[in-house]
Protein backbone atom coordinates (compact mmCIF):
# COMPACT_ATOMS: atom_id res chain seq x y z
CA UNK A 1 0.00 0.00 0.00
CA UNK A 2 3.45 2.18 -0.24
CA UNK A 3 2.34 3.88 -3.34
CA UNK A 4 -0.86 5.71 -2.57
CA UNK A 5 -2.26 8.01 0.13
CA UNK A 6 -4.16 6.92 3.19
CA UNK A 7 -7.50 8.51 3.58
CA UNK A 8 -7.66 7.72 6.20
CA UNK A 9 -5.46 6.16 9.19
CA UNK A 10 -6.58 4.59 12.37
CA UNK A 11 -3.55 3.92 15.14
CA UNK A 12 -4.69 2.05 18.23
CA UNK A 13 -7.93 2.92 18.19
CA UNK A 14 -10.44 1.67 20.85
CA UNK A 15 -14.33 1.76 21.87
CA UNK A 16 -16.61 0.69 24.49
CA UNK A 17 -20.31 1.54 25.23
CA UNK A 18 -20.85 0.88 28.77
CA UNK A 19 -19.14 -2.76 29.62
CA UNK A 20 -19.11 -3.36 25.89
CA UNK A 21 -15.52 -3.24 24.66
CA UNK A 22 -16.55 -2.81 20.38
CA UNK A 23 -13.40 -1.78 19.03
CA UNK A 24 -10.08 -3.41 20.22
CA UNK A 25 -7.04 -1.63 19.42
CA UNK A 26 -7.58 -1.26 15.43
CA UNK A 27 -4.77 0.09 13.64
CA UNK A 28 -4.94 0.44 9.93
CA UNK A 29 -5.67 2.62 6.70
CA UNK A 30 -7.94 3.11 3.97
CA UNK A 31 -6.19 3.92 0.49
CA UNK A 32 -7.41 7.49 -0.92
CA UNK A 33 -10.32 6.92 -4.13
CA UNK A 34 -10.55 3.50 -3.84
CA UNK A 35 -13.10 0.97 -2.52
CA UNK A 36 -12.59 -0.97 0.51
CA UNK A 37 -14.87 -3.54 1.69
CA UNK A 38 -15.30 -4.44 4.95
CA UNK A 39 -16.24 -7.73 5.86
CA UNK A 40 -16.68 -9.62 8.88
CA UNK A 41 -19.70 -11.57 11.14
CA UNK A 42 -21.87 -9.57 12.96
CA UNK A 43 -21.26 -7.75 16.22
CA UNK A 44 -17.56 -7.33 15.19
CA UNK A 45 -18.14 -3.13 15.48
CA UNK A 46 -18.41 -2.52 11.91
CA UNK A 47 -21.29 -0.03 12.08
CA UNK A 48 -19.66 1.51 15.20
CA UNK A 49 -16.47 1.96 12.99
CA UNK A 50 -18.38 4.05 10.58
CA UNK A 51 -20.25 6.19 13.68
CA UNK A 52 -16.36 6.74 14.44
CA UNK A 53 -15.06 7.70 11.45
CA UNK A 54 -18.64 9.96 10.64
CA UNK A 55 -17.70 12.10 14.37
CA UNK A 56 -20.92 10.09 15.76
CA UNK A 57 -18.98 9.28 18.51
CA UNK A 58 -15.85 9.43 19.78
CA UNK A 59 -12.52 7.17 20.23
CA UNK A 60 -11.71 6.37 24.02
CA UNK A 61 -8.36 5.89 23.07
CA UNK A 62 -6.15 6.06 20.06
CA UNK A 63 -6.45 8.29 16.90
CA UNK A 64 -7.93 8.67 13.61
CA UNK A 65 -6.60 10.96 11.15
CA UNK A 66 -8.67 11.83 7.83
CA UNK A 67 -6.26 13.16 5.06
CA UNK A 68 -3.61 14.26 6.89
CA UNK A 69 -5.34 15.58 10.12
CA UNK A 70 -6.56 14.39 13.61
CA UNK A 71 -10.51 13.81 13.45
CA UNK A 72 -10.34 16.07 16.22
CA UNK A 73 -9.42 19.22 14.59
CA UNK A 74 -12.19 19.20 11.89
CA UNK A 75 -15.07 20.99 13.51
CA UNK A 76 -18.08 18.51 13.28
CA UNK A 77 -20.42 19.79 10.99
CA UNK A 78 -17.36 19.74 8.68
CA UNK A 79 -16.25 16.65 8.99
CA UNK A 80 -19.74 14.67 8.79
CA UNK A 81 -20.33 16.75 5.37
CA UNK A 82 -16.74 15.69 4.57
CA UNK A 83 -17.14 11.56 5.54
CA UNK A 84 -21.03 10.99 4.06
CA UNK A 85 -22.96 8.19 5.78
CA UNK A 86 -25.50 6.10 4.54
CA UNK A 87 -27.13 3.49 6.79
CA UNK A 88 -28.74 0.13 6.41
CA UNK A 89 -31.85 1.11 7.25
CA UNK A 90 -31.96 4.35 5.90
CA UNK A 91 -33.84 6.63 7.70
CA UNK A 92 -35.75 9.32 6.54
CA UNK A 93 -37.17 12.64 8.31
CA UNK A 94 -41.03 12.97 8.00
CA UNK A 95 -42.23 14.08 4.58
CA UNK A 96 -41.71 14.07 0.93
CA UNK A 97 -38.66 12.86 -1.42
CA UNK A 98 -37.97 15.99 -2.10
CA UNK A 99 -37.56 17.01 1.64
CA UNK A 100 -35.39 14.39 2.43
CA UNK A 101 -33.19 14.51 -0.83
CA UNK A 102 -32.95 18.45 -0.17
CA UNK A 103 -31.89 18.02 3.97
CA UNK A 104 -28.24 18.46 3.89
CA UNK A 105 -28.30 21.42 2.22
CA UNK A 106 -31.20 22.67 4.25
CA UNK A 107 -29.46 22.14 7.05
CA UNK A 108 -26.96 24.66 5.68
CA UNK A 109 -29.39 27.11 5.24
CA UNK A 110 -29.43 26.59 1.10
CA UNK A 111 -31.54 25.37 -1.18
CA UNK A 112 -32.08 22.72 -3.83
CA UNK A 113 -33.30 22.95 -6.88
CA UNK A 114 -36.22 20.79 -8.03
CA UNK A 115 -33.73 20.30 -11.24
CA UNK A 116 -30.96 18.98 -9.72
CA UNK A 117 -33.04 16.88 -7.31
CA UNK A 118 -34.48 15.34 -10.22
CA UNK A 119 -30.98 14.56 -11.73
CA UNK A 120 -30.17 13.13 -8.00
CA UNK A 121 -33.20 10.57 -8.37
CA UNK A 122 -32.45 9.75 -11.91
CA UNK A 123 -28.61 9.39 -11.08
CA UNK A 124 -29.68 6.54 -8.67
CA UNK A 125 -32.40 5.31 -10.61
CA UNK A 126 -35.54 6.59 -8.79
CA UNK A 127 -38.38 8.12 -11.07
CA UNK A 128 -38.51 11.67 -10.94
CA UNK A 129 -42.57 11.92 -10.74
CA UNK A 130 -41.51 10.21 -7.06
CA UNK A 131 -40.40 13.70 -5.99
CA UNK A 132 -43.39 14.46 -4.73
CA UNK A 133 -44.10 11.29 -2.82
CA UNK A 134 -44.14 10.65 1.09
CA UNK A 135 -41.20 8.78 2.14
CA UNK A 136 -43.49 6.31 3.67
CA UNK A 137 -45.12 5.28 0.59
CA UNK A 138 -41.80 3.87 -0.40
CA UNK A 139 -40.57 0.15 -0.80
CA UNK A 140 -37.44 -0.28 1.17
CA UNK A 141 -35.30 -0.33 -2.04
CA UNK A 142 -36.76 2.94 -3.02
CA UNK A 143 -35.72 4.17 0.47
CA UNK A 144 -31.87 2.68 0.22
CA UNK A 145 -31.29 4.14 -2.82
CA UNK A 146 -33.35 7.88 -1.66
CA UNK A 147 -30.61 7.47 1.13
CA UNK A 148 -27.29 7.20 -0.88
CA UNK A 149 -28.84 10.20 -3.00
CA UNK A 150 -29.05 12.10 -0.18
CA UNK A 151 -25.71 11.50 1.29
CA UNK A 152 -24.26 12.75 -2.32
CA UNK A 153 -25.90 16.04 -1.60
CA UNK A 154 -23.02 17.26 0.37
CA UNK A 155 -20.40 15.54 -1.79
CA UNK A 156 -18.46 13.59 0.38
CA UNK A 157 -14.65 12.94 -0.62
CA UNK A 158 -15.14 9.67 1.61
CA UNK A 159 -18.53 7.74 1.14
CA UNK A 160 -19.64 5.09 4.03
CA UNK A 161 -21.57 2.86 2.93
CA UNK A 162 -23.35 0.12 5.65
CA UNK A 163 -25.11 -2.85 3.76
CA UNK A 164 -26.90 -0.46 1.60
CA UNK A 165 -27.97 -3.26 -0.62
CA UNK A 166 -29.29 -5.94 1.54
CA UNK A 167 -33.08 -5.36 1.19
CA UNK A 168 -32.35 -4.60 -2.14
CA UNK A 169 -33.46 -7.06 -5.02
CA UNK A 170 -31.08 -8.62 -7.40
CA UNK A 171 -31.68 -5.66 -10.18
CA UNK A 172 -31.50 -2.44 -8.19
CA UNK A 173 -28.70 -4.27 -6.35
CA UNK A 174 -26.91 -3.83 -9.75
CA UNK A 175 -28.07 -0.41 -10.17
CA UNK A 176 -26.67 0.59 -6.66
CA UNK A 177 -23.35 -1.57 -7.60
CA UNK A 178 -22.64 0.39 -10.70
CA UNK A 179 -24.01 3.71 -9.54
CA UNK A 180 -20.97 3.67 -6.66
CA UNK A 181 -18.14 2.56 -9.09
CA UNK A 182 -18.93 5.21 -11.04
CA UNK A 183 -19.31 7.85 -8.37
CA UNK A 184 -15.76 6.56 -7.38
CA UNK A 185 -14.47 6.47 -11.03
CA UNK A 186 -15.67 9.87 -11.65
CA UNK A 187 -14.83 11.59 -8.34
CA UNK A 188 -12.12 9.59 -7.14
CA UNK A 189 -14.72 9.64 -4.00
CA UNK A 190 -13.09 6.87 -1.51
CA UNK A 191 -15.37 4.44 -0.95
CA UNK A 192 -15.84 2.16 2.46
CA UNK A 193 -18.49 -0.38 1.98
CA UNK A 194 -19.85 -2.80 4.80
CA UNK A 195 -20.98 -5.99 3.34
CA UNK A 196 -22.36 -9.48 3.96
CA UNK A 197 -22.34 -10.51 0.47
CA UNK A 198 -19.04 -11.84 -0.12
CA UNK A 199 -19.67 -11.84 -4.04
CA UNK A 200 -19.78 -7.84 -3.69
CA UNK A 201 -17.17 -7.10 -1.85
CA UNK A 202 -14.51 -9.30 -4.06
CA UNK A 203 -16.33 -7.54 -7.12
CA UNK A 204 -16.46 -4.35 -6.27
CA UNK A 205 -13.20 -3.97 -3.56
CA UNK A 206 -10.12 -2.73 -4.60
CA UNK A 207 -8.75 -3.59 -0.70
CA UNK A 208 -10.42 -5.25 2.11
CA UNK A 209 -10.69 -4.83 6.00
CA UNK A 210 -11.51 -8.05 7.78
CA UNK A 211 -12.94 -7.01 11.67
CA UNK A 212 -14.34 -9.77 13.84
CA UNK A 213 -14.87 -9.38 16.91
CA UNK A 214 -13.74 -5.51 17.55
CA UNK A 215 -10.19 -6.65 15.89
CA UNK A 216 -8.65 -5.93 12.73
CA UNK A 217 -7.84 -9.57 11.53
CA UNK A 218 -6.59 -8.66 7.75
CA UNK A 219 -6.41 -5.84 5.47
CA UNK A 220 -5.19 -5.28 1.97
CA UNK A 221 -5.63 -5.77 -1.19
CA UNK A 222 -8.71 -8.36 -2.11
CA UNK A 223 -6.51 -10.84 -2.94
CA UNK A 224 -6.88 -11.41 1.26
CA UNK A 225 -10.20 -12.58 0.82
CA UNK A 226 -9.94 -13.88 -2.79
CA UNK A 227 -7.21 -16.58 -1.54
CA UNK A 228 -7.27 -16.29 1.93
CA UNK A 229 -4.80 -17.53 4.24
CA UNK A 230 -5.96 -16.24 7.56
CA UNK A 231 -7.53 -19.53 9.28
CA UNK A 232 -10.41 -16.99 10.44
CA UNK A 233 -10.85 -15.40 7.33
CA UNK A 234 -11.25 -19.21 5.61
CA UNK A 235 -13.53 -19.86 7.90
CA UNK A 236 -15.70 -17.09 7.26
CA UNK A 237 -15.60 -17.63 3.16
CA UNK A 238 -16.46 -20.96 4.13
CA UNK A 239 -19.40 -20.21 5.91
CA UNK A 240 -20.31 -17.29 3.75
CA UNK A 241 -20.50 -19.60 0.66
CA UNK A 242 -22.85 -22.69 1.94
CA UNK B 1 -68.94 25.66 57.24
CA UNK B 2 -68.37 24.09 60.60
CA UNK B 3 -66.35 21.19 61.48
CA UNK B 4 -69.19 19.16 62.04
CA UNK B 5 -70.78 19.99 58.49
CA UNK B 6 -66.91 19.08 57.67
CA UNK B 7 -67.45 15.52 59.68
CA UNK B 8 -70.50 14.85 57.50
CA UNK B 9 -68.86 15.15 54.02
CA UNK B 10 -66.83 12.00 55.16
CA UNK B 11 -69.60 10.27 53.93
CA UNK B 12 -67.98 11.14 50.42
CA UNK B 13 -65.13 9.00 51.37
CA UNK B 14 -66.79 6.07 52.63
CA UNK B 15 -68.90 5.48 49.70
CA UNK B 16 -65.64 4.49 47.61
CA UNK B 17 -63.86 2.54 50.31
CA UNK B 18 -67.23 0.75 50.59
CA UNK B 19 -67.22 0.09 46.73
CA UNK B 20 -63.40 -0.42 46.65
CA UNK B 21 -63.95 -2.94 49.44
CA UNK B 22 -67.22 -4.92 47.99
CA UNK B 23 -65.30 -4.99 44.38
CA UNK B 24 -62.15 -5.59 45.91
CA UNK B 25 -61.00 -2.42 43.69
CA UNK B 26 -57.70 -2.28 46.26
CA UNK B 27 -58.49 1.61 46.38
CA UNK B 28 -59.53 1.39 50.52
CA UNK B 29 -55.57 2.39 51.40
CA UNK B 30 -55.06 5.63 48.96
CA UNK B 31 -58.83 6.62 49.57
CA UNK B 32 -58.21 6.90 53.39
CA UNK B 33 -54.42 8.37 52.75
CA UNK B 34 -55.32 10.70 50.59
CA UNK B 35 -58.47 12.25 52.72
CA UNK B 36 -56.33 12.19 55.86
CA UNK B 37 -53.43 14.08 54.34
CA UNK B 38 -55.77 16.38 52.69
CA UNK B 39 -57.54 17.41 55.77
CA UNK B 40 -54.13 17.90 57.43
CA UNK B 41 -52.49 19.57 54.44
CA UNK B 42 -54.97 22.46 53.56
CA UNK B 43 -56.11 22.67 56.99
CA UNK B 44 -51.96 23.68 58.22
CA UNK B 45 -52.45 26.08 55.10
CA UNK B 46 -55.24 27.36 55.58
CA UNK B 47 -53.19 28.64 59.16
CA UNK B 48 -50.75 29.33 57.62
CA UNK B 49 -52.33 31.53 55.08
CA UNK B 50 -54.21 33.29 58.19
CA UNK B 51 -50.93 33.91 60.00
CA UNK B 52 -48.85 35.43 56.82
CA UNK B 53 -52.39 37.62 56.13
CA UNK B 54 -52.68 39.16 59.74
CA UNK B 55 -48.52 39.50 59.64
CA UNK B 56 -48.49 41.96 56.75
CA UNK B 57 -45.00 40.66 56.41
CA UNK B 58 -42.97 40.18 53.06
CA UNK B 59 -40.72 38.12 54.20
CA UNK B 60 -43.28 35.21 55.13
CA UNK B 61 -45.10 35.90 51.01
CA UNK B 62 -41.49 35.29 49.87
CA UNK B 63 -41.23 32.29 52.13
CA UNK B 64 -44.64 30.53 51.02
CA UNK B 65 -43.54 30.92 46.99
CA UNK B 66 -40.03 29.56 47.57
CA UNK B 67 -42.24 26.29 49.67
CA UNK B 68 -44.56 26.07 46.69
CA UNK B 69 -41.38 26.59 44.49
CA UNK B 70 -39.42 23.54 45.88
CA UNK B 71 -42.48 21.29 46.51
CA UNK B 72 -43.22 21.49 42.95
CA UNK B 73 -39.69 21.12 41.96
CA UNK B 74 -39.56 18.06 43.96
CA UNK B 75 -42.67 16.39 42.57
CA UNK B 76 -41.87 17.32 38.93
CA UNK B 77 -38.55 15.25 39.69
CA UNK B 78 -39.88 12.36 41.13
CA UNK B 79 -42.91 12.05 38.54
CA UNK B 80 -41.69 13.23 35.05
CA UNK B 81 -39.19 11.48 32.91
CA UNK B 82 -35.54 13.04 33.63
CA UNK B 83 -33.00 14.38 31.43
CA UNK B 84 -29.33 14.99 33.70
CA UNK B 85 -29.57 17.86 35.84
CA UNK B 86 -33.15 18.53 35.22
CA UNK B 87 -33.75 19.99 38.95
CA UNK B 88 -32.08 23.11 38.63
CA UNK B 89 -33.75 23.63 35.28
CA UNK B 90 -37.23 23.01 36.77
CA UNK B 91 -36.39 25.73 39.39
CA UNK B 92 -35.41 27.74 36.72
CA UNK B 93 -38.83 27.34 34.69
CA UNK B 94 -40.83 28.07 37.97
CA UNK B 95 -39.10 30.88 39.54
CA UNK B 96 -38.68 32.53 35.73
CA UNK B 97 -43.01 32.10 35.37
CA UNK B 98 -43.52 32.97 38.69
CA UNK B 99 -41.31 36.42 38.30
CA UNK B 100 -42.99 37.21 34.72
CA UNK B 101 -46.70 36.72 35.88
CA UNK B 102 -46.75 38.17 39.29
CA UNK B 103 -44.63 41.33 37.86
CA UNK B 104 -47.13 42.15 34.87
CA UNK B 105 -50.00 41.61 37.51
CA UNK B 106 -48.50 43.77 40.24
CA UNK B 107 -46.76 46.50 37.64
CA UNK B 108 -49.99 47.14 35.68
CA UNK B 109 -51.72 47.39 39.42
CA UNK B 110 -53.87 43.92 38.00
CA UNK B 111 -54.11 42.83 41.75
CA UNK B 112 -53.06 44.50 44.87
CA UNK B 113 -50.16 43.67 46.34
CA UNK B 114 -51.25 41.70 49.67
CA UNK B 115 -50.49 38.26 50.21
CA UNK B 116 -54.55 37.55 49.91
CA UNK B 117 -53.77 37.88 46.05
CA UNK B 118 -50.35 36.69 45.51
CA UNK B 119 -50.21 33.55 47.34
CA UNK B 120 -53.62 32.10 45.72
CA UNK B 121 -52.17 33.04 42.68
CA UNK B 122 -48.82 32.21 42.77
CA UNK B 123 -49.76 28.84 43.58
CA UNK B 124 -52.35 28.06 40.63
CA UNK B 125 -49.22 29.48 38.51
CA UNK B 126 -46.82 27.30 39.89
CA UNK B 127 -49.26 24.30 39.89
CA UNK B 128 -49.74 24.24 36.94
CA UNK B 129 -46.24 25.37 35.29
CA UNK B 130 -45.64 22.05 37.35
CA UNK B 131 -48.42 19.97 35.90
CA UNK B 132 -46.70 21.37 32.45
CA UNK B 133 -43.35 20.33 33.23
CA UNK B 134 -44.25 16.60 34.03
CA UNK B 135 -46.35 16.41 30.52
CA UNK B 136 -43.70 18.25 28.48
CA UNK B 137 -40.35 16.21 30.01
CA UNK B 138 -42.23 12.94 29.60
CA UNK B 139 -43.47 13.60 25.76
CA UNK B 140 -40.01 15.73 25.20
CA UNK B 141 -37.53 11.99 26.37
CA UNK B 142 -40.09 9.62 24.78
CA UNK B 143 -40.01 11.64 21.59
CA UNK B 144 -36.48 11.83 21.92
CA UNK B 145 -36.26 7.99 22.62
CA UNK B 146 -38.89 7.16 19.35
CA UNK B 147 -36.75 9.43 17.14
CA UNK B 148 -33.09 8.04 17.89
CA UNK B 149 -32.18 7.51 14.10
CA UNK B 150 -33.47 10.68 12.99
CA UNK B 151 -31.99 12.74 15.29
CA UNK B 152 -28.83 10.82 15.21
CA UNK B 153 -29.33 11.14 10.77
CA UNK B 154 -29.54 14.74 10.39
CA UNK B 155 -25.88 15.09 12.77
CA UNK B 156 -24.82 12.26 10.30
CA UNK B 157 -25.98 14.80 7.36
CA UNK B 158 -23.71 18.21 9.48
CA UNK B 159 -26.96 19.31 10.48
CA UNK B 160 -26.74 20.76 14.15
CA UNK B 161 -28.14 19.32 17.59
CA UNK B 162 -30.80 22.12 17.46
CA UNK B 163 -31.71 20.92 13.85
CA UNK B 164 -31.71 17.25 15.10
CA UNK B 165 -34.34 17.32 17.28
CA UNK B 166 -36.05 20.73 16.67
CA UNK B 167 -39.00 18.29 15.56
CA UNK B 168 -38.83 16.82 18.52
CA UNK B 169 -39.18 19.42 20.59
CA UNK B 170 -41.55 21.29 19.12
CA UNK B 171 -44.12 18.36 18.83
CA UNK B 172 -43.40 18.22 23.13
CA UNK B 173 -44.58 21.34 23.67
CA UNK B 174 -47.63 21.53 21.27
CA UNK B 175 -48.56 18.47 22.98
CA UNK B 176 -48.13 19.79 26.55
CA UNK B 177 -50.11 23.02 26.14
CA UNK B 178 -52.86 21.88 23.71
CA UNK B 179 -54.63 20.46 26.42
CA UNK B 180 -54.21 24.07 28.55
CA UNK B 181 -55.79 25.86 25.40
CA UNK B 182 -58.26 23.13 24.34
CA UNK B 183 -60.06 22.79 27.50
CA UNK B 184 -60.41 26.99 27.71
CA UNK B 185 -62.29 26.71 24.65
CA UNK B 186 -65.14 24.40 26.49
CA UNK B 187 -64.94 26.23 29.62
CA UNK B 188 -67.93 27.26 31.50
CA UNK B 189 -70.19 25.17 28.78
CA UNK B 190 -69.52 21.94 30.73
CA UNK B 191 -67.95 23.02 34.09
CA UNK B 192 -67.53 25.78 35.98
CA UNK B 193 -63.15 26.36 37.08
CA UNK B 194 -63.26 25.02 40.81
CA UNK B 195 -62.00 28.91 42.36
CA UNK B 196 -64.90 29.97 40.33
CA UNK B 197 -67.16 28.04 42.18
CA UNK B 198 -65.35 28.24 45.14
CA UNK B 199 -65.86 32.21 45.39
CA UNK B 200 -69.86 31.94 44.08
CA UNK B 201 -70.28 29.04 47.12
CA UNK B 202 -68.47 31.87 49.16
CA UNK B 203 -71.20 34.28 48.65
CA UNK B 204 -68.97 36.21 45.89
CA UNK B 205 -70.90 37.83 42.75
CA UNK B 206 -71.23 35.33 39.95
CA UNK B 207 -69.93 38.02 37.68
CA UNK B 208 -66.83 39.26 39.41
CA UNK B 209 -66.04 35.45 40.05
CA UNK B 210 -66.06 35.59 36.38
CA UNK B 211 -63.83 38.26 36.01
CA UNK B 212 -61.16 36.82 38.55
CA UNK B 213 -61.57 33.20 36.90
CA UNK B 214 -61.10 35.03 33.23
CA UNK B 215 -57.54 36.28 34.69
CA UNK B 216 -56.50 33.28 35.82
CA UNK B 217 -57.36 31.60 32.95
CA UNK B 218 -55.06 33.74 30.90
CA UNK B 219 -52.05 33.65 33.55
CA UNK B 220 -52.55 29.74 32.46
CA UNK B 221 -52.11 30.14 29.45
CA UNK B 222 -48.90 32.05 29.50
CA UNK B 223 -47.84 29.94 32.19
CA UNK B 224 -48.05 26.51 29.80
CA UNK B 225 -46.48 28.27 26.87
CA UNK B 226 -43.55 29.54 28.56
CA UNK B 227 -42.87 26.68 31.09
CA UNK B 228 -42.48 24.09 28.46
CA UNK B 229 -40.64 26.62 25.81
CA UNK B 230 -38.44 27.37 28.68
CA UNK B 231 -37.41 23.90 29.93
CA UNK B 232 -37.31 22.63 26.16
CA UNK B 233 -34.45 25.20 25.63
CA UNK B 234 -32.43 24.99 28.76
CA UNK B 235 -32.87 20.72 28.56
CA UNK B 236 -32.13 20.08 24.93
CA UNK B 237 -28.07 21.16 25.11
CA UNK B 238 -27.26 18.93 28.18
CA UNK B 239 -28.25 16.25 25.09
CA UNK B 240 -25.16 16.59 23.44
CA UNK B 241 -21.55 17.55 23.78
CA UNK B 242 -19.37 19.85 22.02
CA UNK B 243 -18.83 17.46 19.06
CA UNK B 244 -22.03 17.67 18.24
CA UNK B 245 -22.92 13.99 19.68
CA UNK B 246 -26.26 12.87 20.70
CA UNK B 247 -25.67 11.40 24.91
CA UNK B 248 -28.45 9.20 24.85
CA UNK B 249 -27.12 8.08 28.60
CA UNK B 250 -28.13 12.19 29.24
CA UNK B 251 -32.06 10.55 29.01
CA UNK B 252 -33.00 8.56 32.27
CA UNK B 253 -36.65 7.02 32.59
CA UNK B 254 -38.32 7.89 36.32
CA UNK B 255 -40.73 4.99 36.95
Amino acid sequence: MADFKNAIELKNVNFSTDDLHIIKNVSGAFPEGKITTLVGPSGAGKSTLFKLLNGLRTVDSGEIIIHGKNINTYPPVDLRRHVGLALQSAPMINGTVYKNIALPLTLNGKELTEETAKELLHLVGLEEELIQRKTKDLSGGQRQKLSIARTLVNRPKILLLDEITSSLDRISQQDIEELIVRINEKYETTIIWITHNLEQALNLGHYTWFLKAGELIESGPIDVLKNPTNEEIIQFVKGEAQ
Amino acid sequence: MSYFTLALTLIFVIIPILLSRTLQLGLEKDTIIAAIRSIIQLLAVGYVLQFVFDSENYIYIILMLLLMIGAATQNARKKGASIVGITWKLIVAFVFIEVLTQSILLGLQIIPPTAQYIIPISGMVIGNSMVLSILFLNRFTAELNNNREQTELILSLGGTPKQAIHRQLITSIRASTIPTIESQKTIGLVQLPGMMSGQIIAGADPVEAVLFQLLVLFLLLTTAVVTSIILGFLSYPTLFNDRMQFLEDHLENVD
